[in-house]
């Protein structure tokens, strides 16, 4: 029983231990400003690891992610500062694209029996791409609906607050969390991340099933994509680059396995944080190049694969003998 | 669930003309197949004959190329499991088709889990899907942590989760394709007790199986295939075993060879040491435990229908599988094959059955394929020189008659009986004291054929121990002095002298399984 959860465990006490280190050395930190900055500051890197889980517990990988996210901010921001529309129909617009995209890319994948990596790799500099021929340069957006968004906030005592994309990070993790673990959706998604052959003779529906996880990984894109353009009040084609390898470094130290079928929403959200809690250290401490963030990553990462191969080994090995008649 | 109500005149699924090709190869072809109501129905034929394809299009995983499918009257044609399932057939495949990363409960219910708030939209129920997950294990005598990620247990534990799965999925027709090949005796008897109550519920049963005594214990019915074709339907009541493996082996038996090889003075030979001797040895789900010995200058064979444990005991002599019980002797010293170098460096050399896959590459010369295993064995830091090469390879091209143009011809571009014959050499050049041949004259035509059984007695004419695997009777009884008969991965029968005959071998396939006596 134990085992099940022991990546999950050991991550969650990487959290809480780091967080209390941190805040022994300042004690600033302990606060629920910071917090609520934490939260803030990765909510579109939170919402894209959350569809990146998807695809990864399924089996696949979904490069293109950071892309979408660039280009549905230059979207926006063209539709809102050169079409005039509202903000809210280029929301709407700019999350069925993203969505289609990723549809596509499912289909493909599935029609045509291609790697992942591949497919959505193609997917990644597409979608570059169409930001660049949109626009080359970062457009700053202006419409006064943009101002409203940015300053609606739970607040708290003593400076705390919770800001619309943290919130909407904390939805779509704890609905993600029902789809994964209350769904016939969520069942399929292991499914196939665990063996698509037998999934297939179990009756799973392969095709939809795929289409469906690299349509909501795309549609989550776009929403980060919303929630990245309402941070920096602009549209650029070359946002959020790279970002596809920070949702992949989440998830995998929140304890999803690469190669699918093994993992859980939640241990991403907590990998979320603990690559948060680490640039913040960074922050704080002032003297520190911010390049230490990355190299901090890199060993936990490291450690992190290690432990779950160990596990594992364990674990499919004659780790506990379950209660047979 | 649905009541079926059980008539006599109507057929509760129904066959017609079924054809399947897969690239070349005419899996099935224009197959009739009926199953009635309330009864089990064998499928069975050898390895190969189409069984699991047909299974497979029956219930939408393939796509028919022709053919007709009725279920209680009712054209189907089922395009992907899940419409079968809705249809209410069952089914366990041939594969390990559960997922070991899910728990025991999803497992069971993957695809129609319990729901709340609405069967569309709503949530999986998890509580009830564990309650619902125990009850449904409760026949088969197994209590288990429902929760637990099914890979943790046991491979029979997962083969019994997949029958309670499909069984619990079929309202009406259920397939089983060889599902009790992992389990053991009283795993299976608890499997047939389910499907006879299922049978008393009026659901009609397919049960592949190779094990002859269970059909016999079992079904009502018996459909054979061949090569893709329906041999024939009978009543297991008018079919005896005899009749049935003749079926499945497509020979005449009154057309029954008797041996060439003159009988030999057995005391005599017997009296000799062995070369080899095992003793108890075998492998769990592989081969029961048997005794072997092979003297110099003696043929074996091994005989006994496809996946009756013919190869897998080939793969033990050779420690190409390791063996987990038993012993082995060379020369009257303990030995352990923990690998097929072991095997080698104690003078053994193994033709597998499977030349394209296991045994020659293609792209290599002649020469080089006939020095791989000699060079394999000195170890290939100390190449063997050039000029040695060729000497050792126009021998064997002499010798064995290999029809290439030169040496250096790239393997492939021979015909089948030639790469065989070059197979052969290659192990020949090793000069082995045993050589295994699995199925030496698959596939290579008549002539090459003649002679590679020529050869087989010229080598054990000078002195080598074979032991031989080999579909084909005629030639075993030709070359053997003695035959080892196996059946469901047991040693059943070991013939030897005047008993060396076609009839004896299909005899002892057929016969009911009783304990053999392990010969001293
Ligand atoms: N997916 C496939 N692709 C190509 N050939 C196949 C495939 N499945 C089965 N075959 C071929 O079809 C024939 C029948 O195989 P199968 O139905 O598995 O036999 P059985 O179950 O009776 O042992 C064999 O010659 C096999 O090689
Ligand atoms: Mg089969």
């Amino acid at each position: 029983m134990i085992h099940r959860f022991l990546p999950l465990l050991v991550t969650s006490a990487v959290l809480v231990v780091g967080f209390l280190l941190c805040a022994a050395q300042f004690p600033a930190f302990a606060s629920l400003r910071v917090v609520g900055n934490l939260l803030t500051d990765n909510a579109f890197l939170g919402i894209t690891a959350v569809g990146m889980t998807f695809v990864i517990l399924s089996g696949g990988i979904d490069l293109s992610v950071g892309a979408v996210i660039g280009f549905t901010t230059v979207l926006l921001a063209v539709l809102i500062e050169q079409g005039g529309w509202h903000p809210v129909s280029a929301f709407a617009a700019a999350l069925a694209v993203a969505g289609g995209f990723g549809a596509a890319m499912g289909a493909v994948i599935h029609v045509f029996q291609m790697p992942p990596f591949i497919v959505t790799l193609a997917g990644m500099f597409v979608a570059r791409g169409l930001g660049f021929v949109l626009s080359t340069d970062s457009i700053p957006i202006n419409h006064p609906l943009y101002a409203e968004l940015g300053d609606l906030a739970l607040r708290f005592d003593g400076g705390g607050k919770l800001t619309l994309p943290a919130l909407l990070m904390l939805g779509v993790v704890a609905a993600a969390v029902v789809c994964a673990h209350w769904t016939r959706f969520g069942a399929n998604l292991y499914a196939l991340g665990g063996n698509r052959q037998s999934a297939e003779l179990m009756g799973v529906p392969v095709g939809r099933t795929t289409v469906a996880v690299y349509a909501l990984s795309g549609l989550l894109a776009g929403l980060a994509g919303i929630v990245f353009s309402l941070y920096t009040g602009a549209g650029y084609s070359l946002a959020a680059t790279g970002v596809e390898l920070d949702t992949i470094t989440a998830v995998v130290i929140g304890g999803t396995q690469l190669t699918g079928g093994y993992g859980y929403v939640i241990g991403t959200f907590i990998g979320l944080l603990i690559q948060g809690l680490i640039q913040t250290y960074i922050t704080f401490d002032g003297s520190l190049s911010s390049w230490w963030t990355k190299i901090a990553i890199g060993v936990l990462l490291f450690v992190f694969i290690l432990l779950q191969k160990g596990l594992l080994a364990v674990w499919t090995g004659r780790g506990g003998t379950p209660a047979e008649a | 669930m649905t009541d079926p109500t059980p008539t006599a005149s109507s057929p509760l699924l129904a066959v017609r003309g079924l054809s399947k090709a897969f690239l070349g190869v005419q899996a099935l072809d224009g197959v009739d197949f009926t199953v009635r109501h309330g009864e089990i129905h064998a499928l069975l034929g050898e390895n190969g004959a189409g069984k699991s394809t047909l299974i497979k299009t029956l219930t939408g995983v393939y796509q028919r190329d022709a053919g007709t499918v009725t279920l209680e009257g009712r054209t189907i044609a089922p395009r992907g499991v899940e419409e079968a399932q809705r249809l209410h057939i069952g089914t366990v495949y041939q594969e390990v088709n559960l997922l070991p990363n899910l728990s025991v409960a999803e497992n069971l219910f993957l695809g129609r889990q319990p729901m709340r708030f609405g069967m569309r939209f709503g949530l999986v129920d998890r509580g009830a899907m564990r309650r619902r997950a125990r009850a449904v294990l409760i026949p088969y005598g197994l209590t288990l942590d429902v929760t637990a990620p099914l890979g943790r247990f046991s491979v029979a534990t997962q083969q019994i989760v997949a029958i309670a799965r499909a069984v619990d999925m079929s309202a009406k027709v259920l397939i089983l394709d060889e599902p009790t090949a992992s389990l053991d005796a009283q795993e299976v008897a608890v499997l047939f007790k389910v499907m006879r109550t299922l049978r008393s519920r009026g659901i009609g049963i397919v049960f592949v199986t190779h094990f002859l005594d269970q059909v016999y214990a079992l079904c009502d019915r018996i459909t054979v295939l061949r090569n893709g074709r329906l041999v024939g339907e009978r009543r297991t009541a008018e079919l005896p075993r005899l009749d049935l493996v003749a079926m499945m082996l497509g020979r005449e038996l009154e057309a029954a060879a008797h041996r060439i090889a003159p009988p030999v003075d057995d005391a005599e030979e017997d009296a000799r040491p062995p070369l080899v001797r095992f003793r108890g040895y075998g492998k769990a789900r592989s081969v029961e435990p048997f005794d072997l010995a092979i003297r110099p200058g003696e043929v074996v064979g091994l005989a006994g229908l496809l996946g009756s444990g013919r190869t897998e005991t080939a793969r033990l002599v050779f420690g190409m599988d390791r063996a987990d019980r038993g012993e082995a002797a060379v020369d009257g010293q303990a030995v352990r094959l923990r690998g097929p170098r072991d095997a080698i460096r104690l003078g053994f050399g193994f033709c597998p059955e499977d030349r394209k896959k296991e045994g020659i590459v293609g792209a290599l010369s002649v020469r080089e394929n006939i020095i791989l295993a000699l060079q394999a064995r000195q170890g290939w830091l100390r190449p063997i020189p050039r000029r040695r090469q060729e000497e050792i390879a126009d021998r064997f091209i002499r010798l064995l008659d290999i029809r290439t143009p030169h040496a250096e011809q790239p393997i492939q571009l021979l015909s089948g009986g030639n790469q065989q014959k070059a197979l052969l050499a290659r192990w020949l050049a090793t000069e082995p004291r045993l050589l295994i041949l699995d199925e030496p004259t698959r596939g290579i035509d008549v002539g090459a054929h003649a002679e590679i059984i020529r050869l087989i007695e010229r080598l054990c004419a000078d002195g080598m121990a074979l032991l031989v695997v080999s579909s084909e009777l005629e030639e075993i009884v030709a070359y053997s002095r003695r035959v080892v008969v196996l059946r469901d991965r047991r040693h059943v029968a070991e013939l030897r002298g005047g008993e060396v005959a076609v009839d004896r071998i299909v005899a002892a396939i057929a016969s009911e399984s009783v304990p053999v006596e392990p010969r001293p």
